[in-house]
C-alpha cells in the first residue's frame, strides 16, 4: 500500500514504541500535524518553545530508558533546538528530533523560514539525517533510533523536507538494521577484564569512581553487588547520583568541585581507582596530577573517546557497562581464596572515616532564614527518597546533589555536561508524562525558572503535576558566589531582584501557588505541595548569603577544599524587595585575585 | 610527530564536513586531507596527514572512529605503507635557467607537461621529502605557481617490494 511521507513518519514511530512526542507545529510541518491529529496511538504534547519540547524529551527518555522523541518546524522552530541537543549530546541521552524543512527544490535558496539545520547540528548530534526522497524515510527513521538509542546514546535528527511528508512510496518497515562504520563494542575484552581483577585482587585502598554510564546500562544491580563483593566504598559524579543508593554507609556521596570532602580525600588516598561509566570530567578531576596521585585506574567505559582523553588509564575496558561488570564479577568469582584482606579494609575505613569526621558535610542552621540546604533536607525526608527528582543549574542544583539522597539514577534528573539553566522544569514535565502516577519535583532557582517558565501552561493542560520548589534567593546565587569569592564581592548583574512574584504567576498559568518565608513554614508548604494533584510551585524564600560548600575554587586540587566563607566575608546585600536596581559595589576588599 | 591517516568513509553528503568539523573543533591540527573515489561508489577515501603527540593522535582516531560516516581508520606509522604525493610547479624560466631547470626536471623524474617561452610546468610525484627537495632546488629559478595534492596512501602487500 502507499503512504505518504507524513503517514510513514507516524507509522515508523509508533513501531519504534513511541508513545509520546513533544513538539511545536509550523508551516513546513502542517501535513504531518494534519495526520498525527487523525490518530490516537501516538500522544502530542504541545510546548510553549521547542527548548521545551527537548528537555521534555530528555525527561521522558531519562526516566524511561527510552528513546524521547520531538518534533519541530524549520527555521526559528529547529534552531530552537539547539540547546536541548548539545545537552542531549553531552549527557547521552536518546532522542530522535524531527524537524522540518523547506520543500526540496527550495533547500539552498535561503527560502522562508530555511535553516542549514544539518549544518548547524554536525557538532551537537550523534548523527543526522536530511531526507531527499520518501523512499529513504522508513529506513532512515529506523537507523535513527538505533544510532540513538546503542552505543553511547544520543540525540539524532531527521531533517524532513516539506515535500516529502506529501510524497507517496510503498512502505515496508525495515526489521533490522545494518550499519557497516557503526559497530559499538558491548563486550569487554578477556584479557583486559582478567588484569582489572588481578589488581582489584592487589588492592588496599580501591575506590568505586561511578557516573552516568552505570544509569544509562540500568547497571545499578550489579555495581552494588561488585561493591559488596569487594567492601569497595563508591563515590558518584553529579551524572551517576542514584546509580549507587545514596543512603548506604559504603557511600561517599558526589566528588569533585562541590563533592564531599571525605570522596575527593578517598579518590586521593586511593591506591585502586575503579572508574565506571564515567569520563574524567574537569568538574570531577580538579587539577589532573592531583587528582588520583597514588592510584593504578581501571576505566570502564562504552565509548573509546573518553578513555586516556583526560587522564592516563592503567587498564582500559571498552565496554557496556552492564556487560563489563557482569564478567568482572564472575571473573573475582573464579578466583580462590578472598578478594581482599579484612584487616587492611578496616584501616581504609578508618582512613575514611577519619576524613570525614575532619569535614562532616554541613550547614547552620538559623532558626530566622531559611537554609536551602534544609528544605532538601526536609524534602528527602517527607518523600523519603521516593520522587523523581529533576533540577536547574545552580546552587540549588549542588545542595540538591549534595543532600538530597538518590535511590533510583532514572529518578534523578540534571542537566551535567553542559549545566542548562532551564532544564529542570520541562525535564520532569517529560518524565510526569512517562510515569502519570509518580511524584515529579522540580528543585530549580528564580534565575533558571524563568529560563522555561512558558511551560507551566503545558504543565496545566495536559494535567502533569509536577511540583516546582524555587529555592529563591533573588540572585544567581552560582554566579554571585564566585563573584563574592574570587571578585571582589563585586556582584555584577547577578542580583535578580523580587519579580515576578512566582505565586501570582502560578496562578495566573492556572497552578497552584505556595510560599514560604521562614524556617517554620518549610515542612508545611511542601507538605501541601505534594498532597495537591496539580502542577504547584512553590516560593522559598531561602537566606541568600548561604554559599555552596565544601568547594574545590577552580585551578586548585580536589584535596584543598574550602569548607566555609572567609572570614572578611561581607553580608550579601539584600536591596529593599521593591527596589529593582542591581546592589551598588560593595566596599572592595584585598581579596586574591580569582584562581583559574 | 607527523601522522599519515588512512580512512575509508561512506559516501555521502556531509562525511567530509563532519570529519573536518571535528578537527577544528577539538582543536587537532590538520596538515594535509585528501578526498577520492574507490572502487565502490559508496565509499571514499581519505588521507590526512596530521601532527601531535602519541596521546593527541590516538584521540584523533579514536574520535575519527567513533563518526558514524567513517568505516576504517588505520594509522599507517609503524605500518608498510606507500604514500604519494604530486605537486604541479610553474616556474620563470628566463633564457639562461631553461637548461637548468631541465636537468632538475630530469633528476627527480618529473616531466615538463607545459611550456611557454617564459615558463615550465613541471609535475612531479613521490614522496613529499622528494617534492620538497626539488621545490628547493627549482625555487631560485623563480615559482610562479605551485600546487600539491596532499598525501594519498595504501597499504603494502605482504611480501610486496618497491621503494617508498
Ligand atoms: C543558560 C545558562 N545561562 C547561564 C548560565 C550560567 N549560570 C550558571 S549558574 C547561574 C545562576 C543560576 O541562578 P538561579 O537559577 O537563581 O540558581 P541559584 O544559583 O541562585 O540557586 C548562571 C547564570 C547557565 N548555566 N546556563
Ligand atoms: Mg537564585
Amino acid at each position: 500500500m502507499k503512504l505518504t511521507g507524513s503517514e510513514i513518519l507516524i507509522e515508523c514511530l509508533k513501531r519504534e514504541g513511541v508513545d509520546t512526542v513533544f513538539g511545536y507545529p509550523g508551516g513546513v510541518v502542517l501535513g504531518l500535524y494534519d495526520h498525527l491529529h487523525q490518530q490516537n496511538d501516538i500522544r502530542h504534547i504541545l510546548t510553549r518553545h521547542e527548548q521545551g519540547a527537548l528537555h521534555m524529551a530528555e525527561g521522558y527518555a531519562r526516566s524511561t530508558g527510552k528513546v524521547g522523541t520531538a518534533i519541530v518546524t524549520s527555521g526559528p522552530g529547529a534552531t530552537n533546538t539547539i540547546t536541548g541537543l548539545w545537552d542531549a549530546l553531552m549527557d547521552s541521552v536518546p532522542l530522535v528530533v524531527i524537524t522540518g524543512q523547506v520543500p526540496t527544490n527550495l533547500i539552498g535558496n535561503d527560502a522562508f523560514q530555511e535553516a542549514d539545520i544539518i549544518g548547524t547540528t554536525i557538532s551537537c548530534t550523534k548523527y543526522n539525517f536530511l531526507v531527499k526522497r520518501v523512499e529513504d524515510l522508513a529506513r532512515t527513521i529506523k537507523e535513527a533510533y538505533y544510532i540513538a538509542s546503542t552505543g553511547r546514546p544520543g540525540p539524532v535528527l531527521i531533517d524532513l523536507p516539506k515535500d516529502v511528508t506529501f510524497a507517496t512510496t510503498e512502505f515496508s518497515y525495515p526489521e533490522d538494521v545494518h550499519l557497516r562504520s557503526y559497530n559499538p563494542t558491548v563486550k569487554g575484552n578477556k584479557g583486559q577484564i582478567k588484569k582489572a581483577a588481578t589488581a582489584i585482587r592487589k588492592a588496599k585502598r580501591p575506590v568505586l569512581y561511578t557516573g552516568g554510564g552505570v544509569v544509562i546500562s540500568n547497571a545499578g544491580k550489579a555495581l552494588r553487588t561488585l561493591a559488596k563483593k569487594l567492601r569497595c566504598p563508591v563515590t558518584n559524579t553529579l551524572m551517576g547520583l542514584g546509580g549507587f543508593s545514596g543512603s548506604d554507609p559504603s557511600f561517599l556521596g558526589m566528588l569533585g568541585m562541590h563533592g564531599t570532602y571525605k570522596a575527593n580525600m578517598a579518590m586521593y588516598d586511593s591506591d585502586l581507582v575503579i572508574a565506571v561509566g564515567v569520563r574524567f570530567d574537569d568538574r570531577v578531576t580538579g587539577k589532573v596530577d592531583e587528582f588520583v596521585p597514588n592510584a593504578k585506574i581501571i576505566h570502564v567505559d562504552i565509548d573509546p573517546t573518553s578513555i586516556r582523553k583526560n587522564i592516563h588509564v592503567d587498564i582500559p575496558i571498552v565496554g557496556d557497562v552492564s556487560s563489563v561488570l557482569a564478567d568482572l564479577i564472575a571473573e573475582l568469582d573464579k578466583a580462590e581464596g578472598p578478594l581482599f584482606d579484612p584487616a587492611e579494609r578496616e584501616k581504609w575505613e578508618a582512613q575514611i572515616a577519619a576524613h570525614e569526621a575532619e569535614h562532616p558535610l554541613g550547614y547552620t542552621q538559623s532558626s530566622e532564614t531559611i537554609k536551602p540546604q534544609f528544605v532538601l533536607e526536609k524534602l528527602y525526608e517527607l518523600t523519603r527518597g521516593n520522587a523523581i527528582v529533576s533540577t536547574d543549574v545552580g546552587q540549588h542544583q549542588m545542595f540538591t546533589a549534595l543532600y538530597y539522597k538518590f535511590e533510583d539514577g532514572r529518578k534523578w534528573l540534571t542537566s551535567g555536561g553542559l549545566g542548562t539553566m532551564g532544564y529542570g522544569f520541562p525535564a520532569a514535565l517529560g518524565a510526569q508524562a512517562a510515569f502519570p502516577g509518580e511524584r515529579v519535583i522540580t528543585i530549580s532557582g528564580d534565575g533558571s525558572i524563568q529560563m522555561n517558565i512558558q511551560e507551566l501552561a503545558t504543565a496545566v493542560i495536559n494535567e502533569l503535576p509536577v511540583k516546582v520548589i524555587i529555592l529563591n534567593n533573588h540572585y544567581l546565587g552560582m554566579v554571585r558566589q564566585w563573584q563574592q569569592l574570587f571578585y571582589k564581592e563585586n556582584y555584577s548583574q547577578s542580583y535578580l531582584a523580587s519579580t515576578p512574584d512566582f505565586v501570582k504567576l502560578a496562578e495566573a498559568y492556572g497552578a497552584v501557588g505556595l510560599r514560604a518565608t521562614k524556617p517554620e513554614e518549610v515542612e508545611g508548604v511542601l507538605l501541601e505541595a505534594l498532597r495537591v494533584n496539580q502542577p504547584v510551585i512553590v516560593d522559598i524564600q531561602v537566606d541568600p548569603s548561604e554559599n555552596v560548600y565544601p568547594m574545590v575554587p577552580a585551578g586548585m586540587a580536589n584535596h584543598q577544599m574550602v569548607f566555609s566563607d572567609p572570614d572578611d566575608a561581607h553580608p550579601v546585600p539584600v536591596p529593599d524587595r521593591n527596589d529593582k536596581k542591581q546592589p551598588a559595589k560593595t566596599s572592595v576588599k584585598a581579596s586574591a585575585e580569582p584562581r583559574g | 610527530m607527523i601522522h599519515i591517516l588512512s580512512l575509508k568513509v561512506e559516501n555521502r553528503a556531509g562525511a567530509l564536513s563532519r570529519i573536518a568539523g571535528l578537527f577544528s573543533a577539538r582543536g587537532f591540527n590538520i596538515d594535509s586531507l585528501t578526498v577520492a573515489p574507490t572502487d565502490d561508489p559508496t565509499v571514499s577515501s581519505m588521507t590526512i596527514v596530521t601532527h601531535g603527540d602519541d596521546a593527541v593522535i590516538e584521540q584523533i582516531t579514536k574520535q575519527l572512529n567513533k563518526l558514524i560516516d567513517v568505516i576504517k581508520v588505520v594509522d599507517t606509522e609503524g605500518r608498510e605503507y606507500v604514500n604519494r604525493e604530486t605537486a604541479l610547479v610553474k616556474i620563470h624560466t628566463a633564457a639562461r635557467d631553461r637548461a637548468e631547470a631541465l636537468r632538475i626536471v630530469d633528476i627527480f623524474r618529473a616531466r615538463v607537461v607545459d611550456s611557454s617561452p617564459t615558463s615550465y610546468t613541471v609535475e612531479v610525484t613521490g614522496d613529499s621529502g622528494k617534492i620538497d627537495a626539488m621545490i628547493g632546488l627549482l625555487r631560485p629559478l623563480g615559482i610562479k605557481e605551485l600546487v600539491r595534492t596532499g598525501k594519498v596512501a595504501v597499504a603494502r602487500e605482504r611480501g610486496g617490494s618497491g621503494k617508498s
